[in-house]
């Protein structure tokens, strides 16, 4: 829908596809960067009895802002005996990685970057660029303490994309399809639509689904947290071990963009749950648009609901990390390989078989 | 031919963010399993102890708090006790109910501060502000008190400084009854989270031979099962007019002598300090404060060897005096410094993430390990 406006107003494909592509950063990443490092201040300081930043605007809201011209002020320091090709390139193939990802990401019916077939794969596939983003600045740094992060981090980031993926493996057996905005309409409806109460089935078969689609929940969600790299499992950034883990030795813009990456990976994963499990874009209780016949209204609710969703899911993304001690490097491994990754095989199994009959 | 594989030399600190001060590890690597550990100090060494032999007795008394500064009361009190004994005066009795009001709202500072960095140090970063909003209540009672939020210069050889705020007991029984509930909360938070006693329970286990062989006390010392206190062992002050419990380690949650033992412990201690401050405010006789301090200072010759229970362990002080106004050496036993020699034997086979939980277990301050 956007694409065909695009095209409308600048009367070429090029141009209509290039805008379209730039739009979730503009309109989406960098904003949300900007407002979730501050939402992760103040949910951090109100849960440990502060008040968070106080002096920039209005209870700290600009205090994001100073920080970005903060950063872009400073010196570029890069070590003398670093890999300096790898040592520019790896913060940008970091970010590249949790940006493309954004692509396939549905906000609305009317507002996806890019509505491929395979859009849940591509996501999981193009995450994967940040791994060797991340191992690259690691190696590049020349330094023991990012090479540890780096291994750590690339080992860690590896082995929860399995259960992250065999869950993602039930969803697409019980609905047949990996494109997101199919997977968000199939959902229609009210909330017992979701996934996460069974699916758009009605019957017996969907109180079978429930024990099921909630474990599966559980696991992707615990693997996402892993993949990027947040407490209990900010193991490769662990600052009271490795100092700050693979991106110790960057300043300034470059700090600043493993950084943004960081926050924009934690909205996409947040994002993939939201849209495989509950209900994408769609309205737990119905749109408003329908009730007062305006159609253009629901895609903007759609949009509402479904930052919503991914907004809410990183909030408990911080109230854990503001909780929760570090998990130990093997303990982590121990997690992954022997609970969360067979629970998703018997789990994946269950559902089949339920499917078949 | 047998692939070699080199062991990698990884320098942790002085400039690291848990190292709890200017500690440098070298610790020897496979992988990540540690090969030996060497500890090495010397980055904040202030000669404190040759200051002391051109200074006068009292004149001591600022540069003792700036040993331990996580426990500068206590550090004052172990140095008072050594001079009176050389002196061989006695002070009020009111003077010593102060000062173990004082120690021991010390060692819940300082145990606090153990926690709250113990908790930051395996990641979580909440219960170290909890722990320090605490703190901050009591560091505002040693202000209204003498003046100073860190470094007190209060207790004085034969006496105190200042007598109590008229306030003071009112505000500190307040502390007590407001502190007892936030103990559990760290319970709930830290001590029996899942996560942390995965982390904790039976990591660098000290069994007690051990610890006794390599001369550990305090805390550390009690958590691998033996009940030594300086408090009750070899009363000073007036410790045996009150009523409280040694806790030991019993390896609740994994082997006696663990990580978890060695925090844990310190959690217990905070609740028998409050007990011991209970009794002595319900005890508190009055008196005048300074009327035992000397004029002058000039113990005859001779030396003396008092151990006081720091919050860290055993805090010794030898003095020898040679009937000067300055003391002629002023040793210290600085129990931080003899509990980092277990590092090594810790360490050995752990991973690089249990270094740090191990020495955030013994609680070290490096100000008092250089001196």
């Amino acid at each position: 829908m956007i694409y065909d406006f695009l095209l409308k107003l600048t009367g070429s494909e090029i141009a209509a596809g290039f805008i379209q592509s730039l739009l979730p950063l503009f309109v989406f990443i960098l904003p949300f960067a900007l407002f979730a490092v501050l939402l992760e201040r103040k949910v951090s300081a109100h849960m440990q009895d502060r008040l968070g930043p106080m002096r920039t605007g209005y209870h700290g809201i600009l205090q994001t802002v100073a920080d970005i011209i903060k950063l872009v002020q400073k010196e570029d320091i890069v070590p003398t005996n670093s890999d300096k090709p790898l040592f520019n390139i790896a913060p940008v193939l970091v970010f590249t990685g949790s940006y493309a990802a954004f692509a396939a990401i549905p906000f609305s019916s009317a507002f996806i970057g890019s509505n491929i077939d395979l859009g849940l794969f591509f996501i999981v596939a193009v995450s994967g660029l940040v791994v060797a983003g991340i191992l690259m600045a690691g190696w590049a740094s020349n330094n023991k303490y990012t090479l540890l992060g780096a291994m750590r981090s690339a080992a860690q980031v590896i082995s929860y994309e399995i259960p992250t993926m065999l869950v993602i493996l039930t969803i697409v057996m019980m609905t047949g399809t990996l494109n997101l905005t199919t997977l968000s309409e199939l959902q229609t409806g009210y909330f017992w639509n979701w996934m996460i109460l069974g699916g758009p089935v009605a019957g017996l078969v969907k109180l079978a689904f429930i024990p099921s689609m909630f474990i599966g929940f559980v696991i992707i969600y615990i693997s996402t947290l892993a993949e990027v790299n947040r407490t209990p499992f900010d193991i490769p950034e662990a600052e009271s071990e490795l100092v700050s883990g693979y991106h110790t030795e960057y300043s300034g813009m470059k700090f600043a963009m493993f950084f943004l990456a960081e926050y924009a990976n934690m909205f996409a994963v947040s994002a993939i749950v939201a849209a495989v499990f509950f209900g994408g874009y769609q309205s737990p209780i119905g749109y408003l648009g329908n009730t007062l016949d305006i159609l253009w209204l629901i895609p903007i609710e759609q949009f509402f609901w479904f930052t919503f969703k991914g907004v809410f899911f990183v909030f408990v993304q911080m109230w854990l990390r503001w909780t929760l001690p570090r998990l130990r490097v093997d303990q982590l491994m121990a997690l992954c390989w022997k609970y969360l990754i067979p629970i998703a095989f018997v789990n994946l199994l269950i559902v089949g078989l339920i499917t078949v009959l | 031919m047998p692939l070699k594989t080199e062991e990698m030399v990884l320098n942790m600190g002085p400039q690291h963010p848990s190292t709890h001060g200017v500690l440098r590890l070298e610790l020897q690597l496979e992988g990540e399993i540690i090969k030996a550990v060497k500890p090495h100090i010397g980055y904040l060494h202030r000669c404190f102890e040759k200051h002391t032999e051109v200074m006068t007795y009292p004149q001591v008394i600022p540069y003792v708090d700036r040993m331990d500064y996580l426990a500068s009361m206590y550090n004052e009190f172990g140095y008072a006790i050594a001079v009176e004994k050389l002196l061989g005066i006695e002070v009020p009795e009111r003077v010593d109910f102060i000062r173990v009001i004082m120690g021991e709202l010390q060692r819940i500072a300082s145990h606090l501060v153990a926690i709250g960095t113990y908790g930051a140090d395996l990641g979580a970063f909440t219960p170290f502000l909890f722990a320090f909003r605490d703190r901050e209540k009591i560091l505002s009672l040693f202000e209204m008190t003498c003046g100073g939020r860190l470094l007190y210069n209060y207790i004085w050889v034969g006496g105190v400084s200042h007598d109590l705020h008229p306030d003071f007991v009112r505000l500190t029984r307040e502390f007590i009854s407001y502190f007892r509930p936030n103990i559990k909360e760290m319970n709930e938070l830290l001590s029996f989270n899942k996560i942390f006693v995965e982390r904790t329970a039976n990591v660098g286990i000290l069994p007690l031979d051990t610890a006794i062989n390599f001369g550990i006390s305090g805390p550390n010392l009690r958590a691998s099962g033996i009940k030594w206190d300086l408090r009750r062992d070899d009363p000073y002050s007036v410790y045996n007019r009150f009523d409280f419990e040694i806790p030991i380690g019993d390896g609740r949650m994994g082997t006696v002598g663990d990580c978890w033992d060695r925090y844990f412990i310190r959690i217990l201690e905070m609740e028998e300090s409050l007990k011991i401050i209970e009794q002595a405010l319900d005890q508190l006789p009055e008196g005048d404060v300074t009327s035992a301090i000397p004029k002058r200072i000039k113990p005859p010759v001779g030396q003396v060897y008092t151990r006081v229970e720091n919050p860290r362990g055993e805090l010794g002080y030898f003095i020898i005096s040679n009937g000067s106004l300055n003391p002629f050496r002023v040793k210290v036993r600085a129990p931080s410094f003899v509990n980092l020699g277990i590092m090594d034997e810790l360490c050995r086979g752990h991973m690089i993430a249990d270094v740090i939980a191990i020495l955030g277990s013994i609680d070290i301050v490096l100000g008092e390990i250089d001196r």
